[in-house]
């Protein structure tokens, strides 16, 4: 039974955060953009908001809540202005401008950690500790920390937005067919900038929601260690809609936590490496990949800068 | 008007001095605004104990001559050279990956599974170091293959499936080098694999050439003959890319592969063949580090994906994916990150010189925008435009 209960509660911890990033994805490639960066925007939205936490340590916490999440949700939106600016604008090549800023991600939350550290007498730990004690609470037995319900909140306006208002369906068509989409009208690249930053908005929440809410100390060095490639997976195992994308999150959240809880329930005897049940969603993802890439759902002029003179 | 014939040798020197100089460009902006970040930082000693180290990269002890008299300058040098191979390699895999018009974003992966068979061969088949740095490239290779195969015939996108690879092989690679401590491979006291040197000599890729001892010269036990065999590889990538039918082929499937197809090119085949030689190059390199014995694996870091593997692409983008390029651009990016471990960590943290190589990453995304100032500078057409009537 305690078992369960770690299960479920690793679950909705991992699962409102692939909700959150991938639903980030999901924003940024609907308006034609692909966002391989998202690992990168959660780390620096993690960043920067375990860094406010320190800061506010003697703060009231419901203060210390609040701006800790709208600090970490506004540096995500910063640094995605970062590949929105060279996507979009310049026309740079999606992919390496996000893996860009996935190796800028990493070392530059580093150096502002151990320059943190170094400053308040840490000495050069990659380390943050932070009290999460405000974020956490217990509905009966279970759980839960904020970022749960304000994930739920968010799918709920991000498929409102998306699917029934004007705003949502010409930023979709931006990304199926943009030049379509500016004969009647539509900019472009504000659509585009929009869904980029969106994406930054979501993204740099997620991070936060990852550090956060399991540990008081977070070692910097390993980033995010892989949640927003994982989140990746999720948005297109989602076929790049919102509710999928919320089933998805939580089947690959159980195997996420399976991992952490196997060696103190009945799965220990089973005697399977941790790695095996790390490994299962990303098989997954590609056994689904395989089969599904045919009839993809992928707006279809993702990852393709808008050049207005081609039609 | 009449324009002046333009000899196709000319044309490729202005392009490659385009290219070359785009990339100096970025070097340079990076270098600048990594320093404006140490000036923030702290700006007292940003260029001396800062920017200074970081310029000096692996010459940092050169002109100390107490170190001179021992020798023991060269040292630094030396690890700049021993860990600039694998980048050269994973580079490499990366430049040719992308001359088909492929994103080989799984070098990370398949660097991991090169790790893993060339120390399986060297720590518990104990064989000779050529046959663990084969295993290397093999295992390297096929997981390059994967990724190729489902791109060829299914038509899944490269990046998505080398990303999940990479994931996959992490994970996969550490669990049978680990097996809960279990395993041939895991030095329990130090809590990595066993060097190469203490369960099998013969495994080491040797530091002699020719008589001359490179362990020696530099001072650096870990310093073998590998950076040659890199060297070698990029000459043979530059010839099968720009002197043979395959490289024309796969040139042509980069470009357009509709067009390839109707020219009758198996584009299937190059497609998956590209992966496999970009996985294998990955590969190998991951031999040329971990035979050379720079460093023990840490099967238990399953958190981080190598390094080596994501700075592959910094490397094949510095050098405009010209595979001598990659030579130079690997060199670069090693002197970095040596520089950066020489700052003075109690005021600027390593990281930053990770953070300048993603900064002239990011720059090399939109550097075609450079190439082509420099391409109009030399044609002369920057400052008088309008002079000739237009375009034509």
């Amino acid at each position: 039974m305690t078992g369960l209960i770690l299960l479920i509660k690793y679950a909705l911890l991992y699962g409102a955060v692939l909700l959150l990033v991938a639903m980030g994805g999901m924003w940024s490639e609907h308006s034609g953009v692909i966002n391989i960066a998202l690992e990168g925007i959660m780390t620096i939205g993690a960043v920067a908001g375990a860094l406010i936490l320190c800061l506010m340590a003697n703060q009231p916490p419901a203060l210390m809540v609040i701006t800790s999440i709208l600090v970490a949700c506004a540096a995500g939106v910063v640094y995605s202005a970062l590949l929105a600016f060279a996507s979009i604008n310049l026309k740079a090549d999606q992919t390496i401008g996000g893996t860009a800023l996935n190796l800028m991600g990493t070392a530059l939350a580093l150096v502002l950690v151990k320059n943190y550290n170094l400053k308040h007498g840490g000495g050069q730990s990659p380390k943050l500790t932070y009290n999460n004690s405000p974020f956490i609470f217990k509905i009966g037995s279970i759980t839960v920390n904020v970022f749960v319900i304000l994930a739920i909140i968010l799918l709920v306006i991000s498929f409102y937005l998306m699917y029934k208002t004007k705003f949502g369906l010409r930023l979709r068509a931006c990304g199926e067919h943009p030049q379509a989409a500016a004969s009647v009208g539509i900019n472009v690249f504000v659509m585009r900038w929009a869904g980029v930053l969106i994406s930054g908005f979501l993204g740099g929440l997620g991070g936060f929601a990852f550090v956060v809410p399991s540990v008081s100390i977070w070692n910097f060095e390993q980033g995010v260690a892989g949640m927003g490639f994982l989140a990746l997976a999720v948005m297109i195992f989602g076929q790049w809609h919102p509710l999928r994308i919320a089933l998805c999150a939580l089947f690959f959240a159980v195997f996420k936590a399976l991992a952490d809880i196997a060696d103190s329930t009945f799965l220990g005897s089973l005697k399977l490496a941790k790695e095996i049940y790390r490994m299962m969603p990303f098989i997954a993802s590609l056994i689904v990949l395989a089969f599904t890439s045919k009839n993809s759902k992928a707006p279809k002029a993702e990852g393709i800068p808008y050049d207005k003179g081609m039609r | 008007m009449n324009k002046k014939p333009v000899s196709p040798l000319l044309m490729k020197t202005k392009s490659a001095g385009a290219s070359i100089l785009s990339s100096l460009v970025c070097i340079l902006i990076g270098l600048v605004l990594g320093y404006l970040f140490l000036v923030i930082l702290n700006s007292k000693s940003a260029w001396k104990d800062g920017l200074l180290p970081i310029i000096k990269g692996g010459f940092k002890s050169f002109g100390n001559e107490k170190l001179m008299k021992t020798g023991a300058h060269m040292k630094p040098l030396g690890m700049e050279i021993a860990e600039a191979a694998p980048l050269i390699m994973t580079g490499l895999s990366v430049a040719f990956a992308f001359k088909t018009g492929l994103f080989n974003i799984g070098a990370a992966g398949q660097y991991v599974l090169g790790a893993f068979g060339g120390l399986y061969c060297a720590l518990v088949l104990k064989l000779p170091w050529w046959l663990c740095l084969l295993a290397a490239t093999v295992c390297g290779g096929l997981w390059g293959a994967v990724p190729g195969i489902l791109k060829a015939y299914l038509n899944v996108n490269e990046v998505i499936t080398c990303i999940m690879m990479n994931w996959i092989g992490l994970y996969g690679a550490n669990t049978l080098m680990y097996q809960n401590g279990k395993s041939p491979m895991y030095f329990l006291k130090q809590a990595k694999t066993y060097t190469v040197a203490s369960k099998s000599p013969k495994s080491l890729i040797p530091s002699k050439i020719f008589g001359w001892d490179m362990t020696k010269t530099f001072n650096y036990s870990a310093m073998t003959i590998a950076v040659f065999l890199a060297v070698i590889v990029a000459v043979i990538i530059y010839v099968i890319i720009n002197k043979t039918t395959f490289g024309y082929e796969l040139k042509a499937c980069g470009s357009n592969k509709n067009a390839a197809k109707y020219a009758g090119i198996n584009d299937k085949r190059n497609i998956i063949l590209s992966m496999v030689i970009a996985g294998a190059l990955a590969g190998f390199g991951a031999g040329l580090f971990y035979l050379a014995g720079v460093e023990q694996y840490n099967p238990q870091e399953s958190t981080a994906l190598p390094g080596q593997g994501f700075n592959g692409i910094s490397v094949a983008l510095l050098a405009s994916l010209n595979p001598i390029g990659c030579i130079f651009s690997g060199v670069f990016i090693s002197h970095l990150s040596v520089g950066g471990n020489a700052m003075k960590q109690s005021v600027f943290p390593k990281e930053i010189s990770d953070a300048v190589s993603g900064i002239i990453v990011y720059l090399c995304a939109f550097s075609m925008l450079f190439k082509g100032f420099f391409m109009k500078l030399f044609e002369g057409k920057l400052f008088h435009k309008k002079e000739g009537g237009g375009k034509k």
